[in-house]
């Protein structure tokens, strides 16, 4: 059994009249031990998608209004609040992008550490901070015994996100969800980071999903991806199938975008043309035909549903890309 | 943190010392002369140009300005001697040190009432943005800020009298002689006084709770797990209280304004009667007395601000 069935998800944001279609109608599954990107640009929804798995959509005006979100087989979106709490910084943990704003500025970094471990293993203080000393170890903190009791100003940016992954792996949870964990960050240090996420979660044999917007480096992380554009998913595949056989006209467009060192300097990159779509007012049929240079009359009419084109590959699109 | 504050001590004395001239001189140009006034009350004799000198050289009036500055500050400097009063002779010190624990304790006592009511209030409203509670709590805000306290204090004071015969009773005990006695003269003052600071110190906690729970980190707090009792508690309002805590330092000085006059009309004979009096009857070593007693204390309770200040931002702390 997967470990987290996401089925038909909508959430929709309401402002002054309009509905922006955050996330519509998205489906997926991480098993246990997997580790799953979710790609895109930024309004594409994936972040969305993040956030209503712990169902920390800020309401108003953001609003789950249909779907299923199964962990361990039961519907997250049935559950109480309590419950919900119970599974938050437990068995899901989530760690979010900018290390700068994401700490509270005046709570010592261990006691944040801490906190999920007192809440959550019903630990004392003390024995918490001890906990909270060893996970900045693990996170490869230099002098963890006095970190501890570090402000976040007095960190680096670096070291703040290796903080908030300590805080996320407190409680050994079975799924963490890493919302843009390194945009913020250097490109050395991002390489860093995501190791020692991918090491971390190995250990504790947790699954893992990526949000971000770089199909480049962070989705090769990952065992599958998920490409998602103007709320709904576009191309869902192995790792492999999308950067060696993509097939979706977005996906396809995200690659050649990306440098590669390999690359001859005269191959120029190619920028796919356009803009994402406003959400509260995504163009008929296709959300990316206005952008797409395979588009056909039936794309700007009809939305394209997501079909198998192989094993565990699936795209959603009118056009046969490839051939 | 240390030196911050031995920093700040030293940095009050040149403070002192140039509101002082200040008020020195200040006093002496407002028109209206002490001689005049005595004069005009028959018992220091007719008004003639003897009478006249004879009254500045007893008062010591009739030294060049900067000598008498020069004496007045040197007495408070090396004898903690203020002067003394010039209609009554007794040492000005005496007086102050007579009024200054009821309007301290009036001071007091409404700050603390303000923050009670305030902080809560303003809370709430955050937390609970757009209810029916949210509502009663601003409108109630908004009636603090445009009614003027010392209305309030004369409704309170006239319409029970009007209606019922009662007035509030009058009659100040000191603190320490009979708790329960004093605290009746002093609680509907400190109310009304209280409540009109709440009102502004109410919409800035509620404007900057609603900020910060915006906020990525209470984001991260939620995602933790934590109930909505702690991460209002003790991720939230820890960083809203920074600005209440600037807010609350810049109401320190109107609070003392306040005082002045509802002292006035509760009959509370505090530091704000006493400098109302000395300044209708122009007894200058009393005006600058008070004036100095009351900038120092403005002064320390700005420290204590900033002291509150590092308690609460770390980065004040290690800055």
């Amino acid at each position: 059994m997967a470990l987290l069935e996401v089925k038909n998800l909508h959430t929709h944001f309401f402002a002054e009249g309009s509905v922006v279609k955050a996330v519509d109608g998205v489906s997926f599954d991480v098993e246990p031990g997997e580790t799953l990107a979710i790609v895109g640009e930024s309004g594409s929804g994936k972040s969305v998608t993040a956030m209503s798995i712990l169902r920390l959509i800020p309401n108003p005006p953001g609003e789950i209004v249909d779907g299923e979100i199964r962990f361990e087989g039961q519907d997250i979106l049935e559950m109480t609040d309590e419950q919900v709490q119970d599974l938050r910084g437990n068995k899901i943990a989530m760690i979010f992008q900018e290390p700068m704003t994401s700490l509270n500025p005046v709570l010592t970094v261990g006691r944040q550490i801490a906190e999920p471990i007192e809440l959550h293993r019903q630990a004392p203080l003390d024995k918490a901070l001890e906990m909270a000393k060893v996970l900045l170890r693990k996170v490869h903190i230099a002098e963890h015994d006095k970190r501890v009791s570090s402000y976040p100003h007095q960190l680096s940016g670096g070291m703040r996100q290796r903080v908030m992954i300590a805080m996320g792996m407190a409680c050994e949870p079975k799924l963490i969800i890493a919302d843009e964990p390194t945009t913020a960050l250097d490109v050395t240090v991002q390489a860093q980071l995501l190791e020692l996420l991918k090491e971390l979660t190995r250990e504790g044999h947790s699954s893992l999903i990526l949000i971000t917007h770089d199909l480049g480096v962070v989705a090769r992380y990952a065992d599958r991806i998920v490409v998602m554009y103007a709320g709904r998913i576009v191309e869902q595949g192995t790792a492999r199938d999308i950067f060696e056989r993509p097939h979706h006209p977005y996906t396809i467009g995200l690659m050649n975008s990306i440098p590669k060192l390999d690359q001859d300097t005269k191959e120029k990159l190619i920028p796919i043309p356009g803009a994402p779509p406003d959400l509260a007012n995504v163009p008929e049929g296709c959300a990316f035909n206005p952008r797409c240079e395979f588009a056909v009359e039936k794309c700007r009419q009809q939305r394209p549903t997501l079909e198998p084109v192989a094993v565990g590959h699936y795209k959603a699109c009118w056009v046969d890309v490839r051939s | 943190m240390y030196s911050y504050l031995v920093r700040r001590l030293i940095a009050l004395v040149p403070t002192l010392l140039f509101a002082s001239m200040i008020v020195f001189s200040v006093v002496r140009l407002v028109p209206g002369d002490i001689i005049d006034l005595m004069l005009s009350e028959s018992d220091f004799g007719a008004d003639t140009v003897e009478t006249r000198a004879e009254l500045e050289k007893a008062l010591g009036l009739d030294k060049p300005i900067y000598v008498q500055y020069f004496e007045w500050i040197g007495g408070i400097l090396f004898r903690f001697d203020f002067g003394n009063s010039l209609w009554q002779n007794t040492p000005v010190i005496d007086d102050i040190a007579e009024r200054m624990p009821y309007t301290i304790e009036l001071g007091v006592l409404s700050l603390l009432i303000a923050l009670l009511v305030a902080i809560p209030i303003g809370i709430y409203s955050a937390v609970r943005q757009e209810t029916i509670g949210d509502y009663a709590g601003r409108t109630v805000s908004i009636l603090g800020l445009a009614v003027p306290s010392f209305w309030i204090g004369t409704m309170v004071v006239i319409l029970p009298a009007i209606w019922w015969g009662w007035s509030p009773p009058t009659e100040v005990v000191p603190f320490f002689e009979d708790p329960v006695a004093n605290l009746q003269v002093f609680i509907i003052p400190s109310l009304i006084l209280g409540f009109s600071l709440s009102a502004v110190t109410m919409r800035m906690t509620r404007t900057m709770m609603l900020e910060v729970l915006r906020q990525d980190y209470v984001r991260t707090a939620w995602a933790k797990g934590l109930t909505e009792r702690v991460v209002v508690l003790r991720h939230a309002l820890k960083n809203a209280l920074i600005p209440v805590v600037t807010l609350i330092g810049l109401l320190v000085p109107f609070l003392f304004g306040g005082a002045v006059i509802i002292e006035q009309i509760f009959t509370i004979p505090g530091m704000g009667q006493l400098l109302l009096d000395s300044v209708s009857t122009r007894d200058y070593p009393l005006i600058t007395g008070i004036t100095l007693i009351i900038g120092f204390l403005i002064i320390v309770l700005n420290l204590v601000i900033d002291l509150c200040y590092a308690y609460l931002d770390p980065k004040v702390r290690y800055g």
